[in-house]
């Protein structure tokens, strides 16, 4: 990006999402000062499978950060390939931008994927599968050489890999054998399954920096219809998913706290008007009211098109949109369940003692009902997680989902779909976009299934 | 008994009506008969007659709530709420956008659902229970962490894909069953094999989960302990004991989807070329027929209703300790 003007834009989403970044650290440093919150959480990460889940979303998560940091590039300069807006994450896989293909390539292929009709220097018309443009320059195109050259560079991975792991380690037994020479360690510090951290931490390094280095020689995942790097595709859906996954809950939360603490703690007619509104917001079914919203939405936006910028503008409203109508159809199980625990918990003489000593409703909310609640947002918070990436894949395919310019997996599954009737069949885009999202979706279910277990009061240890 | 569903029926009343009026303040406040017209009408340079036109063909040309040309009762009535939206009380859904009656076209279009749907519910159902059951007879084994794993992982895959790889697989490659499509009677079963075994799969993760947890709730109650100490084998107490007692939640669990049934599912219809329901509904959302989703809307909350309803009804037939009141 030599010579660029580049200007950083805030979209809405990249706000919402370092919003929740901000959120997630403020809560870690309560849990570190609270000595029944600490350890209550390092009951969760004693679990290896909650470790391992835990170090992959992470990773994903880190992902979707770097990828909310956005420039406007001036595009008034050379290369007119560029996008008019790029984030971080576009910076560091510029070359697979530039690297498109003219259509579909298997991974690892050299060539494409379906032949093409040329004439040769006779005038003959010849059947011939079309060299790559941007594939192994460097072992020039020498089919024999490619299995040669993948291992040779990720074994230049694992050493680097190795080297990171080392470095990691000191730190960490820098700040280990400093809190031994304090003696602040606590006891149940060495419970912790780090030799699992440290082997997810080691794979999840090897398969980065090995997707890293092949990617500038090949497509690792293949090409899409018109050439774009699957890989690349993939890893910008990732945004897509965590945004929806994570900010979901996050969005309607304040109105399922306020409604759903007020309906059990004042009852009477607030009650049963609060309940009215999420009995009848739930017999809507849930895609049908989502479908229906999209397709005002969509409607009032194609006539006030003039309100957007630019496309990715365009898109990144409708996803806020999207959100919030997720948010709206889903807040109601949470309200139900929060009104529920709020009628116990008014009922315990703590509460009635306080009430007894004149405390204002608020002051007994804010200080002995509301910290009672915060499990269940919690566990409402990571349970809703998974549920939400997948039905993003869904509804895109139902055309309700993000807008088509978005990079997504829903977006990626509903391109690929046709091309399952090919003889033989296109499937690493698929494939790829499957395997994406069910690593993070089994890594938030694991990890909802611990949270739950170690948060739920009533849960049998 | 009867006073009861009367009573539960007639609150369904304002529920409908609050189902009604976030449908019409979508479909007519949020986005006028002006915006939908111009939307339909797809052009920036549509004229105010070629809107006024498709307004008058769609009858979106009244005022919202109350009409000050009209006369008498008129001025209510001869309303878009009273006529788009309160009429939907009487199942006149009024016409699509091809001109199609949508009652008749849903009275049609339900039985192919309801031949998907049914298969599914009822198989999955047995299934599910009958491996939650087995697991909990060998729990705390290997064979119950790896089936829960197992599960765990069914639940965290796209049901996207379970479709995609069943065509490919019995379709694509094997040639075991036709790809997609539909027919009536006996000839329509070897269409409906992989849709009714693909929906089966993919809900076995989280019913199997959901069934285990009740059946181990159940296991750790007294009376099991006692019917143990009476010498009984374990096999007897699941299914004598256990199984009955689990059943009554699952069962008023379940009893909520049923009428939803009638429903459809949107994915799986719309893959598999089932003139159902569902494959309507993403039709319409797809063509963006305003008048088949209302409707759709209002027939999906009022058969969740009814699923409220029956579940009431059916915790007191199944225990006796519940009181209707």
């Amino acid at each position: 990006m030599n010579g660029m003007m580049m200007t950083p834009v805030f979209l809405w989403t990249d706000i919402m999402i370092w919003v929740l970044f901000v959120l997630i650290v403020i809560g870690v440093r309560q849990i570190i000062k609270d000595p029944h919150k600490r350890n209550q959480w390092r009951s969760v990460f004693a679990s290896r499978t909650s470790m391992v889940s835990i170090l992959v979303l992470v990773m994903y998560f880190m992902i979707a950060l770097i990828d909310s940091v956005h420039f406007k590039v001036d595009s008034s300069t050379e290369t007119s390939n560029h996008k008019e807006l790029v984030s971080v994450l576009d910076i560091g896989l510029e070359h697979l931008i530039l690297n498109s293909e003219r259509t579909y390539s298997a991974p690892f292929a050299l060539q494409e994927y379906s032949s093409s009709v040329v004439y040769n220097e006779q005038g003959q018309v010849q059947q011939v599968y079309l060299p790559l443009k941007n594939v192994a320059k460097h072992i020039d195109m020498d089919p024999n050489l490619v299995a040669y050259d993948v291992l040779s560079q990720v074994a230049w991975a694992f050493m680097g890999t190795l080297g990171v792991l080392i470095f990691i380690s000191i730190i960490h037994g820098y700040f280990y054998f400093k809190s031994l020479a304090e003696n602040t360690v606590a006891v149940k510090e060495k419970s912790l399954p780090w030799g699992t951290a440290y082997v997810t931490l080691f794979i999840i390094t090897l398969v980065s920096f090995s997707l890293y280095s092949l990617s500038f020689d090949y497509h690792v995942l293949g090409t899409n219809k018109v050439g774009e790097d699957v890989l690349y595709q993939s890893l910008k859906s990732i945004r897509t998913g965590v945004l929806i996954g994570g900010l979901t809950t996050v969005v309607m939360l304040p109105l399922a706290l306020v409604l759903g603490i007020s309906a059990g703690y004042f009852k009477g007619w607030i009650d049963d008007i609060i309940q009215y509104t999420y009995t009848t917001l739930n017999s809507i079914p849930g895609v049908l009211l989502i479908a229906a919203a999209v397709l005002v939405m969509q409607s009032i936006m194609s006539n006030h098109a003039d309100w957007f910028g630019s496309t990715e503008e365009r898109a990144d409203m409708r996803l806020l949109f999207l959100i919030f109508i997720l948010g709206m159809t889903s807040w109601t199980g949470l309200c139900r369940l929060l009104r529920a625990e709020t009628l116990k918990i008014s009922q315990i003489e703590y509460v009635t003692a306080a009430k007894a000593f004149g405390l204002k409703p608020f002051s007994i909310i804010r200080r002995h009902i509301f910290p009672n609640l915060m499990h269940l947002v919690l566990i409402a918070l990571v349970l809703d997680f998974s549920g939400l990436v997948l039905a993003e894949a869904v509804l895109s395919y139902v055309g309700v989902g993000v807008d088509p310019t978005m990079p997504s997996w829903g977006n990626m599954i509903n391109q690929a779909r046709l091309e399952m009737a090919r003889e033989p069949m296109v499937w690493w885009s698929l494939l790829s976009a499957f395997v994406f999202m069910f690593v993070l979706v089994l890594a938030a279910n694991l990890f909802a299934d611990r949270v739950q277990w170690v948060l739920n009061p009533r849960s049998k240890k | 008994m009867f006073a009861y569903i009367v009573r539960r029926l007639l609150f369904a009343v304002p529920i409908l009506i609050g189902v009604n009026v976030i449908t019409f303040a979508l479909f007519f406040m949020v986005n006028t008969p002006d915006d939908m017209a111009r939307a339909q009408l797809g052009a920036k340079q549509t004229t105010p007659e070629m809107i006024q036109s498709w307004k008058q063909d769609h009858g979106y040309d009244k005022p919202l709530f109350f009409n000050h040309n009209s006369t008498g009762l008129d001025k209510v009535s001869d309303t878009l709420f009273v006529q788009e939206s309160l009429k939907l009380f009487t199942f006149d859904f009024g016409q699509s956008d091809s001109g199609r009656q949508i009652s008749s076209d849903i009275y049609e279009r339900m039985w192919p659902s309801l031949a998907i749907a049914l298969p599914t519910f009822i198989i999955g159902l047995v299934t599910n229970i009958a491996i939650a059951l087995l697991i909990v007879l060998f729990r705390g084994s290997t064979l119950d962490s790896i089936t829960m794993g197992v599960a765990v992982a069914i639940m965290s895959i796209s049901g996207l894909f379970y479709i995609i790889a069943g065509q490919v697989l019995f379709s694509k490659t094997w040639h075991w069953v036709p790809i997609s499509g539909y027919a009536d009677g006996i000839e329509g079963i070897k269409f409906l094999i992989l849709p009714v075994f693909i929906g089966v799969f993919a809900g076995i993760g989280a019913g199997v989960r959901w069934y285990r947890s009740i059946f181990l709730e159940e296991i750790t109650k007294d009376y099991v302990r006692t019917a143990r100490a009476k010498g009984l084998s374990e096999i007897k107490v699941l299914f004598g004991h256990v199984l009955q007692n689990g059943l009554l939640p699952i069962l008023t669990g379940v009893v909520v989807v049923i009428p939803t049934l009638f429903m459809g599912s949107l994915i799986m219809e719309s893959f598999f070329g089932i003139p159902g329901l569902g494959s309507y509904t993403i039709d319409a959302i797809q063509s963006q027929d305003f008048g088949i989703v209302k409707a759709m809307v209002f027939l999906g909350s009022v058969l969740y209703i009814i699923g409220l309803i029956l579940t009431d009804i059916s915790y007191t037939y199944f225990d006796p300790r519940v009181k209707l009141s």
